[in-house]
């Protein structure tokens, strides 16, 4: 199946034919996210200029019948962002106006293919920024976190994306366009912003997002703390929950990242003998309140077991100190040519347990992990370092993604955090959910794209697409494009 | 089916213990039922959904009054399981029978509390999360959505849906759980919750000031312009205050050092010297302010925004209260304003209409039940919304058994 020539040229006659791309060349570019096991040549991509415009190639693509996948800067991690021939690409990055900011309410206003970090910049000569921070802010959007409800190691004590999301503009599939939600954040009914927000593209498209904006805290402390054990390292963590303390962030990184970030061009001085290090911020309005707090969460640090711990003496080395964090995900590519950046959470007491199994996960199959992750969350990303032409390496590395996954059900927890279901995690879906909750999740879907053309075959692993998630498989994802091709036969 | 018939269908349902007799002043009321569990509401529900039967869902009757015409009522009074509670976790699973103070003080026990404070007295769990009702310390906390991180809900056909979990970031499927919390029970029943805790603060202070209406909104921006975000920055009309003049409370959470550096900061913002309560004190000033909300026979909460309070103001004084005698509470920093008195149907819808105009949302808390059913806790929908709202009931109460007046009457 592939898409009617004649919906992509009702569609070329509204955007221009340069913004309906139909070239291999150019597909191959939309052709995978930040999941490296995925590649899918979309049957074309489109990029709207303009709302008006996307309402408009939305009317002519229900016309036809045709799916499509909305897609913003693709730095998704879990294939949510990928369509294939069946379906086009929705491009949304030239919807990139902040359409205003609000200080007295602090609160702002954006097209979805806004930047994450340059809202925030926007924000910052009022003493405010847009406080999600996933890793990948400087590129990914705001449009694309809302999908996701996306994270961050700031969201530890400010909150994930659905806290921080008032109003959203939404074009369904059908092309009609509702409001949910209020500029003030009082719902005008259910609150089908908070479940919009995480839908992962799934219930239309985000056209106009209204958010939050947080002050700026004043001071700031970060600390970084070394252990020698990653099991003593996530003990420190439940210590400074259960404490009462709330960190801006509470990030860990194993011996594993630390030795490549202190081997990248992004090194931050981290202890390269650590098992593990913590990087512990506080934050708030008073210098002194906040050394306050940095002493107590330092004594809990060290009471843990810490071999050592620092404190950044000025601005610069903090912002080293969150570079090496930000960046560890690039820098592990000095281990292998592919990584998978799995996610998934668990309670935080479970940390020290769940970390050793995860060890002997990544020993028995003969993989390395590297765990750099939301520890004050117990957001854990075991990102594992593979070479994709290694067919039997591709297949341990994805046995012991899978071990991992059950593990952290088993202790309690969930198969994602903030990364989403997408394609990647619907294998395990109904490890968490029975098909009970799976129904209604998908009778809530279909009351906002009754035919399921938004982002298909994607979140819930319906029968209906199990032939279709069955071709996405990873294995095909190096072959021919022969193979592609009969990926979509399946696709409802 | 004859009520006595009906009664009996349903003692043979769900046992002899799920339908105690009614109470003297309840006997003309439609049963009450009391599922044991939440397999029993599924029984329940499944079987009503089968039969036909008209559902309330009553809770423990703590905050809504019941609609007389339905056949059965079903409350929650046997839910009543409290926990396990996990302190290290901050963690808590909670039946959603279990009353406020219950609660409040099995979490105490473990040093931990949930930043949650609903006005009305001693009201079940379910109450608060069907019907969405946050309080002052939305301010600093959030709404009741961001207390809970996972619920079970028992759906108007019956089915039982487990969404969520026990752990404080997931974004595993959709967040059903938005669609239970605050729809007045449209869409099931909440059954059990677990509940995002926290440690106990170790500084809890209240400043307050008294004066004009105005001035003290103008205060209160003056600390907002500080970026300060208190845990509560509430403006109480002379009714909220039970005083004669209006007042401004602050309320600061924290460590020692957090909480006294933000009270020097916020008294700096303030035209005169604030009265200072610690402790019990403070305590006892929210808990009566929340209480008192109750009193009146209707609440309803107005969503402005922190730049236009004097006009939601004005308005709610135009259409309810000239004289300005109602009990009021805005929560300054979310633009929310709370009302509480007495109106009638006419008057709120006119309201509504007004607020609408302004694209301020109004919400029915509660009301008599003539009031509520002919105003509906919802409406003013913006375009397309209706439609997706009707949708979603249809998915969940498919036989349209629950009786829940989520729109205003046609």
């Amino acid at each position: 199946m592939t898409v009617a020539t004649q919906a992509l040229d009702a569609v070329a006659g509204i955007l221009g034919p340069r913004w309906v791309r139909r070239d291999q060349a150019s597909r191959e570019a939309y052709a995978a996210d930040g999941l490296p096991t995925l590649h899918a040549l979309p049957g074309a991509v489109l990029l709207p200029g303009s709302r008006d415009e996307l309402i408009r190639v939305l009317k002519v693509l229900a016309h036809h019948g045709v799916p499509f996948v909305a897609r913003g800067a693709g730095t998704g991690l879990s294939g949510g962002a990928v369509a294939d021939a069946g379906a086009v690409i929705l491009g949304l990055m030239r919807l990139q106006r902040i359409l205003g900011i609000d200080p007295e309410n602090r609160r702002a206003v954006v097209e979805p293919g806004v930047v994450n970090a340059r809202l925030s910049e926007a924000a910052a000569p009022y003493g405010l920024h847009y406080a999600p921070d996933p890793s990948s802010q400087t590129a990914c959007t705001v449009g694309g976190n809302v999908a996701e409800n996306a994270g961050g190691p700031h969201c530890l004590k400010y909150g994930v994306t659905t806290q921080h999301v008032l109003a959203l503009e939404v074009a369904l599939p059908s092309g009609e366009i509702v409001e949910l939600g209020s500029a003030a954040g009082e719902p005008w009914g259910p609150d089908l912003v908070g479940v919009f927000v995480g839908s992962e593209g799934t219930f239309g498209i985000a056209t106009r997002i209204t958010v939050h904006l947080t002050p700026l805290p004043r001071a700031v402390r970060t600390l970084l703390a070394d252990f020698h054990s990653l099991r003593a390292a996530g003990e420190a963590v439940s210590a400074i929950i259960a404490s009462g303390i709330v960190p801006a962030a509470l990030e860990m990184m194993d011996g594993t990242c630390v030795r490549v970030v202190e081997a990248s061009i992004y090194r931050a001085g981290y202890p390269t003998d650590a098992a593990a290090v913590l990087l512990v911020e506080v934050d708030g309005r008073d210098e002194s309140a906040v050394a306050d707090l940095a002493d107590a969460a330092a004594a809990h640090l060290r009471a843990a077991g810490a071999r050592s711990v620092r404190a950044a003496r000025e601005q610069a080395e903090r912002d080293r100190l969150w570079q090496g964090r930000k960046k560890t995900f690039g820098a592990l590519g000095r281990l292998s040519p592919d990584l998978v950046v799995q996610d998934a959470v668990v309670p935080r007491t479970a940390l020290p347990d769940v970390l050793d199994a995860i060890g002997a996960i990544a020993a028995r199959h003969q993989v390395t992990v590297g765990n750099v992750f939301h520890a004050g969350d117990g957001n854990l990303h075991p990102n594992i370092t593979f070479d994709r032409r290694n067919v039997g390496e591709r297949e341990r590395v994805e046995r012991a993604a899978a071990e991992i996954m059950r593990v952290c059900v088993a202790a309690g927890g969930t198969i994602t955090g903030e990364h989403g279901v997408g394609v990647d995690k619907l294998r395990y879906m109904s490890d968490l959910f029975d098909a009970t909750t799976l129904g209604a999740m998908r009778d809530v879907r279909r009351v906002f794209d009754p035919g399921e053309r938004a982002n298909p075959g994607k979140v819930i692993p319906v029968r209906s697409c199990r032939e279709w998630r069955g071709g996405w498989s990873r294995d095909r994802g190096t072959e021919g494009s022969e193979d592609r091709g009969a990926v979509v036969e399946g696709m409802p | 089916m004859t009520p006595r018939a009906l009664a009996d269908r349903l003692r043979q349902l769900l046992g002899e213990a799920a339908l105690p007799p009614p109470a003297a002043d309840e006997a003309a009321l439609p049963p009450l039922v009391l599922p044991a569990d939440e397999a029993a509401c599924a029984l329940l529900l499944r079987t009503a959904s089968v039969e036909g039967w008209r559902v309330a869902i009553v809770g423990a009757g703590s905050w809504l009054s019941a609609p007389p015409a339905v056949d059965l009522r079903l409350g929650t009074a046997r839910l009543e399981a409290l926990g396990p509670v996990q302190p290290a976790d901050l963690v808590a699973t909670v039946q959603t029978g279990v009353r406020w103070n219950a609660l409040r003080r099995g979490l105490a026990d473990r040093h931990v509390w949930l930043a949650q404070d609903q006005p009305g007295h001693d009201r079940t769990l379910g109450s608060v999360l069907a019907t969405g009702t946050s309080g002052p310390l939305r301010c600093g906390f959030g709404t009741v959505r961001d207390q809970v991180l996972g619920l079970t809900m028992v759906a108007g056909d019956g089915r039982v849906l487990r969404v969520g979990g026990r752990v404080v970031k997931n974004v595993a499927g959709y967040d059903l759980a938005k669609l239970a919390l605050g729809t007045f029970g449209a869409f099931g029943v909440i059954t059990q919750a677990h509940l995002r805790l926290r440690a106990v603060p170790r500084a809890d202070v209240t400043l307050s000031i008294d004066g004009t209406r105005d001035a003290l909104l103008d205060a209160a921006r003056a600390v907002l312009d500080r970026g300060m975000t208190p845990a509560a920055l509430e403006l109480l009309s002379p009714a909220a205050a039970s005083r004669d003049g209006w007042r401004l409370a602050i309320r600061l959470l924290g460590t020692e050092a957090e909480v006294a550096a933000d009270q020097t900061e916020v008294q700096a913002a303030l035209p005169t010297a604030a009265a200072v309560r610690r402790g019990d004190e403070a305590a006892a000033f929210w808990a009566q302010l929340l209480e008192t909300a109750a009193e009146p026979p209707t609440t309803l909460r107005l969503g402005a925004s922190p730049a236009t309070l004097e006009d939601a103001l004005d308005l709610v004084a135009l259409h309810l209260d000239e004289r300005v005698a109602d009990w009021m509470a805005v929560t300054i920093p979310a633009g929310v304003v709370r009302w509480s008195g007495s109106a009638t149907a006419k008057t709120l819808a006119g309201l509504r209409r007004a607020a609408a105009e302004h694209e301020w949302p109004m919400t029915l808390e509660r009301a008599p039940w003539g009031v509520r059913s002919a105003v509906g806790h919802f409406g003013a929908y913006r375009e397309g919304v209706h439609r997706l709202v009707q949708g979603l009931r249809a998915a969940f109460d498919p036989a349209g058994i629950l009786v829940t007046p989520l729109d205003p009457a046609a």
